[in-house]
């Protein structure tokens, strides 16, 4: 028989060693569900994680790595810290769209006026996009005690209604000929965020989430609040104990996830994206979540798990134009990389031993 | 008197990983017999009745009842040969009514409304008196009690195994339920009965076994032994009991006035209207019965829930409205009952908890940067000073043992030199040893010139410190007298008599 | 008796059928958090079912399979998730998430040839006379049988968890789950039961939306179906009979948004299409404000994993 034994303390190789596993399992489980659909499994689990990095195309790839991780990263180390405290934004999609709608309009709206100081104005409006949308649930979960998962997740339909808005009303391109979409941002110097250094795929958002990891790695590590957010998470009444908020931690974490994603919305649609469109919201909120926990709510290791998540995205988009796998099957995919994760970490907190039938504890 | 043997055990063994919870426990239960477990906390009775009940198997050993061989596995066989458990903690449930709460302790419940009708019948003839559609979680601690008794009682067990049920009970309460006992012991029904007060099974019991560290040393007639013999029989060391330097008594140092405060819990106790004042070197004892109103004062202390701004008071400050951090800058700390997850964080490590209440006073952050070495030393200083069995300060709060947790939270709070301490049941599942040495670490900190207020549900404990004493009764505050001279009757009358139990009906019943 | 071009008792009617997908969701996951657990993963098991449910229709040609395979696919989903908080005692707020998401991801993937297809009609039962009933007809006597079986279950649902002693223990276990241990309830097999139940009660849902509803299969056509569901647990405060009225308002939200569009009404499409959404905010914020409220009727150990020590 299998039992299952908490660990005094959480076991350090493991709490490293799940996500390597994690990841190991769902290549085999992923390989197997590609060749379900017909599709080589080596071929597949190659294309997706070998050939962005060292393939025929890996010099235009690799930079679309960061292109991708950036969000991601961005996105996820602002969740990371609400996970940690127990305070579960799940709507961090919607945040990113409001962010990238805010950041846009302004933009937009002195458009074609050329000026330094247009694009800090525009990051700031993005960051303060998400973070309006995220103070709404904080304030209905401080003032009446409100479900932040679910009102969160609500607003993320209502934000894709206004991108959609966007797209065919307000923002809408006028020279456009009527299609929707906004201007672009790539003809719009004062308002573009370009590559840095050509062919890197580094732009300001990618600059943007190394710091924000940066920032809240000492924050987690050296401060108090950092400490007060661990705790709050870990044992509620012993942070009241200790004379923590709840509240002013809610409005924190919301606040900074959500202006977080802001960021990203913001820096994606004057950068990779260039408009506004309908098709603007890519899932990255949603995905950041996964990236979260595969970093391990860790802000490092967030940073090492978007550029494997970025991986996915670009080996899936290879491996749909050179394989025709299906994008959902990414989708799926990744889903599966967090069950694994979330599997494996009892490995961390439990020990598992053998014991003979008939005298196991129940 | 011989009686014939209901229950023999013999030679049962159970390890955990590290423990070994019992090991080669052999004795024998008579019918009709009130046969006591006696032992310290940890001491292996839990383990060894949970054996008995079918929640744990045992890894050696045998167990026969009435003849035949007996080795539940599982709850419901044990109930099915006639063994019931009244537990001391985790078997109610407040969000279902008594019928239901009964009904889920039976495995064949008649209709609901004829099983509300037993449960009148059954509690009222016991001297139990229930009324079966109430909502457990508004039912006092002794009533719940009361539940777990007739759920027993409904299945007409041939023994019945009560695990430390005096705990939650007032004196008068306790007495009632000792003639409930030996009704039922002379109608034959067999009582297991665990404890570790000594004077309450000189009182009831037949026979005693006595466990030390999961071993059977000794056996004996508890009317035949004193209370100390079996007490160094339970602890195996002679028993010194605090000392008390005599200090004088200074100014007011915490005083506290028309405190009200409505519980956050829907089925806690709100605090009325209370009032009272401690002062430099005093210390004051608050005792209760379990959930009427302390882990909501200790709250309202801490400034964890906040009052009125002039309802507490101290060295002249009003603090109604602080936090808790404002307050400790100011010297009160406090250290709440619940070690595990209210005093300190499961998972994190001693010196985070450390750092969890020690900040404001001992200076541990610069400009909310953590001074992790200045951290560090203060856990250690915590570790050495009030001998913290620990491999270590990382070693995470919840792989210590009970004891030494508690002698962790309790000296990271007096080790910030406080000007006034409040703990809620300091020694509660700490082994008498571990136990004196907080007493009189508390008692100490008095002598220094601390004000200090001792909440607990241990009367004895609250005897053996206080200088004066106080009932918390149903979130209402009795005045407090002084220590000296109060018998167990006058306290029992304080902490609310017998909450509603008719004591004739008892006697009507015998008769 | 006609308002803006809509007609009440057609209102009235497509009410009760628009509402059918988030009552059987919603009655789902009221069993599975009485019983102390919270699955996220709602969402996920819907889309799961419509899309099971509706290969399983086409391909056999038959809308009763269809809606017995679209509850099977669901059910699938919620065994990973049921694996994974109450054996591997994951977080299970995580879990959910993840269910959802790989949810959306294989049901894309599984239904990728599908799209475009028509499935076979599911027909209203043939109640004869009882349909020309001026208004009551067309309210009571007019619908596919699983308009009234989604009914049935929720009063079967409400019927088992008062009345019956599995029903008692399934409450019991959701307040407790030290105490039923203790009392020698087998918690991990009594919420993993509850589990699938949620599971195939969400897939028959989201059998119902691509089957009935719509009737086709498309990329993410629940929609946020089952995070209402999940919100309509809340504002029923874990009530079985509360959570039919909830999913008839919201089910009225929305069909009468969808006839305001059709009916031209001033109001821009967005706003109209975003109510839904701003409602369920909206009731949310209603029902968990003020002390002594839905929070109150909350199982104790909604959320908690379980692990028995010792």
């Amino acid at each position: 028989m299998l039992r299952l034994e908490k660990r005094p303390t959480p076991s350090r190789f493991w709490s490293w060693g799940t996500p390597v596993l994690a990841v190991a399992l769902t290549m085999i489980a992923g390989g197997m569900l590609f060749a379900l659909l017909g599709k080589d499994p080596f071929l597949a689990i190659k294309t997706i994680f070998w050939d962005p990095l060292f393939g025929e195309f890996a010099w235009y790839l690799r930079g679309q790595l960061l292109v991708k991780a950036g969000p991601l990263a961005l996105i996820a180390v602002g969740l990371s810290l609400g996970f940690r405290a127990g305070i579960w934004n799940i709507g961090a999609e919607g945040q990113y769209i409001m962010g990238a709608v805010f950041g846009a309009a302004v933009g937009l709206a002195v458009y074609p006026t050329e000026s330094r100081l247009i694009f800090p104005v525009m990051i700031l409006a993005g960051a303060f996009g998400g973070w309006v949308w995220a103070m709404i649930p904080a304030i209905l979960k401080t003032r009446f005690n409100t479900n932040e998962i679910l009102v969160s997740l609500m607003l993320v339909y209502v934000a894709e209604t206004i991108l959609s808005k966007a797209a065919t009303g307000f923002l809408r391109n006028p020279e456009g000929h009527g299609f929707p979409g906004s201007r672009s941002f790539s003809n719009y110097p004062a308002a573009h965020n370009p590559e840095i250094f050509a062919g890197t795929g580094m732009h300001w958002g990618v600059v943007a989430a190394f710091i924000a990891v940066i920032f809240c790695y000492v924050l987690l590590q050296r401060h108090i609040v950092g400490f007060q957010i661990k705790l709050a998470g870990q044992a509620p009444r012993a942070a009241r104990f200790a004379g923590v908020d709840p509240n002013r931690l809610v409005v924190l974490c919301l606040g900074l996830s959500g202006a977080l994603a802001g960021l990203a919305g913001v820096f994606e649609v004057s950068g990779p994206a260039g408009q506004i469109s309908i098709d603007f919201s890519s899932g990255y909120g949603f995905t950041a979540i996964i990236v979260a926990f595969l970093g391990r709510l860790n802000p490092l290791g967030i940073l090492l798990a978007s550029l494997v998540m970025a991986l996915t995205y670009v080996g899936g988009e290879g491996a749909s134009t050179d394989l025709g796998l299906p994008k959902a099957a990414i989708q799926a995919f990744q889903g599966m990389l967090l069950f694994f994760l979330l599997g494996a970490d009892l490995l961390s907190n439990y020990r598992i031993r053998f014991t003979l039938i008939g005298k196991e504890t129940r | 008197m011989t009686r014939e043997n209901l229950l023999t055990i013999e030679g049962l063994s159970k390890s955990y990983p590290g423990v070994k919870a019992n090991e080669d426990v052999s004795f024998k239960i008579a019918t009709g017999e009130i046969h006591a477990l006696l032992g310290e906390n940890g001491a292996g009775k839990s383990t060894l009745v949970k054996m008995i009940y079918g929640l744990v198997r045992p890894d050696e050993g045998r167990m026969i009842l009435r003849g035949q061989s007996y080795a539940p596995s599982e709850p419901r066989e044990a109930r099915a040969s006639g063994v019931a458990m009244v537990f001391q903690h985790f078997s109610l449930f407040d969000a279902l009514n008594v019928a239901e709460n009964v009904a889920l302790g039976m495995d064949n419940p008649p209709k609901q409304r004829e099983l509300a009708a037993r449960i009148r019948e059954v509690s009222e003839g016991y001297g139990l008196p229930l009324d079966p559609a109430r909502l457990v979680g508004d039912l006092s601690a002794g009533e719940r009690q009361r539940v777990e008794i007739v759920r027993c009682l409904l299945q007409d067990p041939k023994l019945l195994i009560m695990d430390e049920p005096t705990s939650v009970l007032t004196p008068q309460e306790v007495n009632i339920l000792f003639d409930t006992l030996r009704k039922l012991s002379a109608e034959g029904t067999s009582i297991l009965y665990i404890s570790h007060k000594l004077e309450e099974i000189k009182a009831l019991c037949d026979e005693a076994t006595i466990l030390r560290r999961g071993k059977v040393v000794g056996t004996c007639t508890p009317r035949e032994k004193s209370a100390r013999e079996m007490a160094e029989m339970m602890v195996g060391a002679t028993l010194n009991s605090p000392e008390r330097p005599a200090g004088e008594l200074g100014e007011v140092s915490l005083e506290v006035r028309n405190l009200s405060v409505a519980s956050a819990n829907p089925f806690g106790t709100s605090l009325r209207d209370i009032g009272f004042a401690v002062r430099k070197g005093e210390v004051l004892g608050i005792g209760g019965v379990a959930g009427n109103g302390q882990d909501e004062l200790l709250m309202a202390l801490s400034g964890e829930a906040r009052t009125k701004r002039d309802s507490i008071q101290v060295n002249g400050t009003d603090i109604g409205e602080m936090g808790p951090n404002e307050r400790r800058r100011l010297g009160l700390v406090t250290a709440p009952e619940e070690r595990l997850g209210h005093a300190a964080a499961p998972d994190m490590s001693l010196m985070e908890n450390a750092l969890l209440s020690g900040d404001v006073r001992k200076g541990l952050t610069r400009k909310g940067f953590v001074d992790w070495g200045a951290t560090r030393a203060f856990a250690q200083g915590i570790v050495e000073k009030f001998d913290v069995r620990t491999p270590g300060i990382s070693t995470a709060a919840r792989a210590l043992s009970g004891g030494n947790l508690q002698k962790f939270v309790l000296g990271r709070e007096i080790m910030q030199d406080p000007e006034v301490i409040i703990v809620n049941q300091p020694t509660w599942g700490v082994d008498a040893a571990a136990a004196a040495f907080i007493r009189q670490a508390l008692l100490d900190l008095a002598a220094k010139g601390a004000a200090v207020v001792v909440i607990s549900q241990d009367i004895d404990e609250v005897m053996e410190v206080a200088d004066r004493f106080a009932a918390l009764n149903e979130g209402r505050l009795s005045p407090p007298v002084p220590t000296k001279g109060l018998t167990i009757d006058e306290i029992g009358l304080m902490l609310g008599g017998a909450h509603g139990m008719h004591k004739a009906e008892v006697s009507h019943a015998e008769a | 008796m006609d308002f803006m071009g809509i007609t009440p008792s057609v209102l009235i009617a497509s009410l009760m059928v628009a509402s059918v997908p988030i009552m059987l969701a919603a009655i789902g996951e009221l069993v599975v958090e009485k019983a102390g657990v919270l699955n996220l993963g709602v969402e996920g098991m819907m889309i799961m079912g419509a899309i099971c449910g509706f290969v399983t229709a086409v391909g056999t040609g038959s809308p009763l399979l269809g809606f017995l395979g679209g509850a099977a696919g669901g059910a699938a989903l919620s065994v990973i998730f049921a694996l994974l908080t109450q054996v591997f005692l994951t977080n299970q707020v995580a879990t959910g998430l993840a269910l959802t998401l790989f949810g959306l991801g294989l049901s894309s993937l599984i239904g990728q040839d599908y799209v475009g297809i028509k499935p076979p009609a599911t027909g209203a039962i043939p109640f004869g006379p009882l349909r020309d009933i001026p208004f009551f007809g067309k309210v009571f006597f007019s619908h596919d049988w699983m308009v009234y079986a989604s009914v049935a279950i929720i009063a079967l649902v409400w019927a088992g968890l008062k009345f019956t002693r599995a029903g008692l223990i399934l409450r019991a276990v959701g307040e407790g789950h030290d105490a039923a241990h203790a009392l020698g309830y087998k918690v991990i097999r009594i919420r993993v039961l509850a589990i699938l139940f949620g599971g195939a009660m969400a897939g028959l849902g989201g059998a119902y939306i691509s089957l009935v509803r719509v009737p086709q299969w498309t990329d993410g056509i629940t929609s946020g179906a089952g995070w209402i569901a999940l919100a309509i647990v809340v504002f029923a405060s874990w009530k079985p009979w509360r959570v039919l009225i909830g999913s008839y308002l919201f089910g009225g939200i929305t069909v009468l948004q969808l006839n305001l569009q059709a009916a031209g009404a001033r109001i821009p499409v967005e706003y109209l299409s975003m109510s839904p959404y701003l409602m369920t905010i909206i009731v949310l914020v209603i029902m968990s404000s003020g002390k002594g409220r839905a929070s109150l009727n909350a199982p104790a150990s909604l959320g908690q994993n379980f692990h028995a020590s010792r």
